[in-house]
């Protein structure tokens, strides 16, 4: 035994014998190896062959899961790199997209019910923007606001899970949620992106969405970034939404050892793109027959609907407690900015966490939280009754001088009481006179100049990003009414819109 | 240039004083001092960060990340295991005798759990032990210092009391880079002035009746900025990449995306129907890799070729402090012709010796870039973000961007106060304030991270960057460094997974125009006796940095 590799092979082995038998417990597993190994060559094998393949798949190359992927050469690669000619980012505006930019009005100077344009340099009645309880001239809350520049500055510099979470912020989150009667709020910081991190935040993958066809973009845009399976019913129809539940539980209850899946149905309080509500009362029947979730889209109808503006639950009367997640937003009513979601504490500190927009975006700026929070107390108070039921009962001298215009000329898609009014031209006219969608909109459009113009009136079409719409409404003059305004205004402003329209018409013609 | 570049990283302001870069630039500062106490500016008026001294000071990007030592790496797993085993435990005694508190993730009554189990776990059982270093709640001001609302918790972090007190800390929290978040001053002032003309609100959107004058007249100034044709506002930051990129890619376009990109332009990118691929962080070698495989290989399945690419990255990087390498990225674009989307949501004022963010910082014409898209929540102290392009794509964006047609507007105040602090980091308002905030916070950044460095915490990110993570691996140690901090009064941000990768939990301070050098002496006295108590102080290079600087 002098061979030196001989004996450094054994004292190697002696070593390493020696440390596993030190390490506890390796006496069983060599026992163990020793047995299983006797009169079994076959085993042996077996096992050495499995060993080997384990060795050979760790060190083989990745392969590509794309098997359409074609091999190709650098200098072929260089070839079609230098070939390639991408399209232009974008396309030149056609000319009914320019005339959409061109008409946009701009305002000089402040926002308010008789706001100054900068096309004509005129004064101009303001049926066009969300200013629904005159919120913006509001001199208390400008003071308030004020105020809180004084203390907090502008920005908040963070995002609410960090250090952007102002005390002001916890306050509003506390007025919504006592004002609505619910557990608990969350606050975003632009109303339009809110439903979407809402509802991703809770629907995923595999999760059922039932939704309103009449939804806004807003919704659309949720339900498609949450991924998960979306049917839609159509608008307002009871029975349309009954039957896509009943199919739906027909096709569960065909694979029943599947794991039972989340499901939500989603509308909208009153509806932005129609101006008609939700029959909230049948769908909260259908929600506990069916045993679904209901998400309600209050981004129009909080502070609005309702004896004291709590929406479209204190309409049906409704504990807002009962709807799982109800979404609203601050800027409309409110005249302030952000959105919110409220509802049971648990499905609100979710999203602190998973609500996209909420966790990845700085918190609303302290001003506008204060000023949404005014609003609010100024809803709870007599005075803010008061301003609902004006409102209300301007839309309605809207709504009924409307309704005595020719049945022919002009379409109402908007239920009695919504201050939100689309007047479109009635789809049997737009047929018998083949009226394509771009003449419809040029022809609403020389109906919003020549209010703006010779009746003084600041209208606007519903603009809508058309390439990207879903479910496209029809080409509408969205009429927001405004409580500053006295009754008077708006009948003359009715008066002449009704005129506008036949006049528009008759030219056609 | 790797480690001949460290030697001209300045630590101290008697080093910088000393450089003869600095001194040609020194008498332009002088005039423009506003600082009252003549002590405070003597820390940063030798610094300048014009662009003929930019070159001596770019560091390179070799070096950016570093890895912890084993022994740090392998307890930071044993303790993510051992967490995880414990939520387990907690989660199957939970569900079988806690019922009641478990209701929300157990189906009943026919609904589906309201969240799967698998989503809340990491909340349930990791987050909730150390709820109490995020989402801390604060008031006034978030400007050099910051106030906390003191809170209590007697049931482990589920719910807390407040106790009435607020807690005064020097602030590294708030992406206040440039200290336009303030209560008092010239943004304010105009900021007031504009509520009692404008009101708070535009009450639309900006395609319906929703514009104003102060719109089109900050986007004006916005453009000029950048240095592009056009501009468009949003009035949320978020929502500027989240509903912008569909108006710029669709069906049959490619998306190439930096892995570590923000959460909203993941969003955004989503919601265009655009095929999307991403490439390692800033590495531009493996965007060539994937540039080339894209283009050759076209579409999949059908292998037509793509109608355009779009790549998108960020400026600077929030989290890692890594500045984008945009010279390379330039090179790439004019051989493979995909246009570029710069997101410069933490860079624009930030860096830069004018402080229009990365093309700016490596004197790039902002033409090269198709589109720069930024926020003004961090410098400018307001809120919301831009697009800037040519007038083209701005067009075609104001009609196809979501926000801008069925978004709120942006408010008056928040168009004031971005139109007040641009104007002042222009310069216009004559005073030299703003080109005095620029040069405070490069310094200040710089000062900040070369002493981090030097004390030996591992820190990431690119030497000019406001931002700067010093890594603290240990799941255990996120909450202790948090509180420790917060004990000595300085109130930074952690983080963890999965915000970060599972191994590099860290703290994130954001250096601001506003911290004197006091401030930051302090910062670095604490952050040091901090990372001695928990063992921080782990980087190999201390050795070599040490020599480099003496």
């Amino acid at each position: 035994m002098d061979n030196p590799v001989l004996s450094a092979i054994n004292t190697t082995f002696a070593t390493v014998a020696s440390a596993v038998q030190t390490v506890p417990g390796s006496a069983i597993a060599i026992d163990y190896i020793k047995n299983s190994y006797q009169n079994d060559p076959f085993r042996v094998v077996l096992e050495l062959g499995l060993a080997i393949y384990a060795v050979k798949y760790m060190l083989s190359k990745k392969y590509r899961i794309d098997q359409n992927h074609v091999q190709l050469t650098e200098k072929e690669i260089d070839e079609l790199v230098a070939e390639w000619q991408p399209e232009p980012l974008v396309q030149p505006l056609s000319d009914i997209q320019r005339m959409e930019l061109d008409k946009t009005q701009v305002i000089v100077g402040a926002q308010g019910p008789k706001p100054k344009v900068l096309s004509s340099g005129k004064t101009l009645l303001n049926l066009a923007s969300a200013n629904y309880l005159g919120y913006i001239t509001n001199e208390d809350i400008k003071q308030k606001a004020i105020e809180t520049l004084h203390n907090y500055g502008v920005g908040s510099c963070g995002p609410p899970g960090f250090y952007g979470t102002l005390d002001v912020h916890i306050e509003l989150e506390k007025d919504i949620a006592r004002f609505l009667g619910v557990e608990s709020t969350i606050i975003y910081a632009q109303g339009f992106s809110t439903i979407a991190s809402v509802v991703s935040a809770f629907s995923k993958r595999g999760d059922i969405i039932v939704a309103d066809d009449g939804c806004s973009f807003a919704v659309l845009k949720g339900t498609q970034i949450s991924r998960s399976t979306i049917k839609w019913f159509k608008h307002n129809d009871m029975a349309d939404l009954e039957r896509v539940l009943e199919s739906i539980r027909v096709e569960t209850q065909a694979h029943k050892k599947r794991p039972l899946t989340r499901r939500f149905i989603v509308t909208e309080g009153l509806f932005q793109n129609y101006g008609d509500i939700a029959p909230l009362d049948k769908i909260m029947e259908l929600k506990h027959k069916y045993k679904y979730r209901v998400i309600l889209d209050e981004s129009n109808s909080f502070g609005l609907l309702g004896k004291t503006g709590r929406g479209l639950t204190e309409v049906f009367n409704i504990p807002a407690k009962e709807i799982d997640m109800i979404v609203g937003s601050m800027a409309n009513t409110l005249s302030a900015a952000g959105g919110f979601c409220a509802g049971p504490k648990e499905v609100v500190d979710h999203q602190r966490l998973s609500g996209q927009a909420f966790v990845f975006s700085a918190s609303i700026p302290a001003m506008l939280t204060v000023c949404a929070s005014e609003a609010i107390k100024i809803l709870s108070t007599p005075q803010g009754e008061s301003l609902l039921k004006t409102l209300h009962e301007n839309a309605s001298v809207f709504r009924n001088v409307i309704l005595t215009a020719v049945p022919q000329w002009i379409e109402l898609s908007s239920d009695a009481g919504s201050p939100i009014l689309h007047l479109r031209f009635p789809s049997s006219l737009v047929a018998s006179q083949q009226m394509s969608r771009d003449d419809e909109k040029l022809l609403l459009q020389e109906i919003v100049d020549e209010a703006a113009i010779k009746d003084g009136l600041l209208i606007t079409r519903a603009k809508y990003v058309e390439s990207q719409e879903l479910h496209l409404p029809r080409p509408s003059i969205r009429i927001s009414i405004c409580a500053s305004h006295n009754k008077k205004e708006v009948e003359k402003a009715a008066q002449a819109i009704k005129a506008a329209f036949g006049k528009a018409l008759s030219r056609r013609k | 240039m790797g480690k001949g570049s460290r030697s001209a990283v300045a630590l101290s302001p008697a080093a910088l004083k000393a450089t003869p870069l600095s001194s040609q630039h020194h008498a332009k500062f002088q005039e423009g001092l506003s600082v009252k106490d003549p002590k405070e500016k003597l820390h940063w008026k030798g610094f300048s960060s014009s662009s003929k001294n930019r070159a001596l000071f770019k560091t390179s990007y070799d070096d950016i990340m570093e890895e912890p030592p084993y022994f740090y790496l392998i307890t930071t797993y044993l303790s993510y295991i051992i967490l995880s085993f414990f939520g387990h435990v907690r989660d199957f005694y939970g569900f079988r005798w806690n019922k009641k508190a478990f209701a929300h993730l157990m189906p009943s009554n026919g609904y589906a759990a309201l969240t799967s189990d698998w989503d809340s776990f990491w909340t349930r059982n990791l987050k909730m032990r150390i709820e109490d270093c995020f989402s801390v709640p604060t008031t006034l001001v978030p400007g050099r210092t910051i106030n906390m609302l003191e809170r209590v918790t007697k049931d482990y972090c589920r719910s807390f009391q407040f106790t009435g007190k607020l807690k005064e800390a020097v602030n590294l929290s708030s992406y206040n880079y440039l200290g336009f978040a303030q209560s008092t001053g010239p943004c304010a002032d105009a900021v007031e002035e504009v509520v009692h003309t404008y009101g708070l609100s535009a009450c639309g959107t900006r395609m319906e009746a929703g514009s104003l004058d102060l719109h089109t007249k900050t986007e004006e100034l916005v453009a000029e900025f950048m240095g592009k044709e056009s501009a468009l506002l949003v009035s949320m930051g978020y929502a500027t990449n989240s509903t912008t990129i569909a108006g710029l890619a669709s069906k049959g376009s490619l998306i190439i995306s930096d892995e570590l990109n923000h959460n909203s332009l993941v969003f955004g990118s989503r919601l265009s129907g655009a095929y999307i691929r991403v490439f390692k962080h800033n590495d531009v070698e493996d965007l060539e890799a994937v540039l080339r495989d894209a283009i050759s290989q076209g579409q999949p399945r059908t292998h037509r070729p793509w109608k355009n690419i779009l790549l998108i990255v960020e400026g600077l990087y929030s989290m890692e402090g890594s500045i984008v390498k945009l010279p390379e990225i330039i090179e790439l674009k004019k051989k493979y012709k995909f246009y570029l989307y710069v997101d410069e949501a933490h860079s624009v004022g930030a860096i830069g010796p004018r402080g229009r963010g990365v093309c700016d910082y490596y004197g790039i014409d902002p033409k090269e870039v198709d589109i720069l898209m930024g926020t003004f929540t961090k410098s400018f102290g307001a809120a919301g973000g831009y697009i800037c392009s040519s007038k083209a794509i701005i067009d075609h964006l104001r009609l196809v961007n979501h926000s801008s047609v069925y978004a709120e507007s942006m408010s008056p105040i928040v168009l004031q106060q971005i139109y007040t602090s641009m104007w002042s980091i222009m310069g216009r308002d004559g005073t030299g304030a703003g080109q005095e905030r620029l040069s405070r916070l490069a310094w200040n950044a710089r000062y900040l991270g070369s002493n981090l460095r030097k004390m030996g915490f591992i820190i990431y990110g690119d030497r000019d960057s406001p931002v700067i993570p010093l890594l603290l691996f240990n799941p255990a140690k996120i909450p202790a460094f948090s509180r420790e901090c917060r004990k000595r009064d300085l109130a930074v941000v952690v983080v963890g997974f999965p915000a970060t990768s599972i191994v590099a939990s860290r703290a994130r301070f954001c250096v601001s125009a506003s911290h004197t050098k006091e401030d930051l002496d302090f910062v670095l006295r604490v952050v040091s006796e901090v990372g001695d108590i928990l063992g921080l102080k782990m980087s190999s290079r201390k050795a070599l940095e040490m020599g480099m600087d003496v």
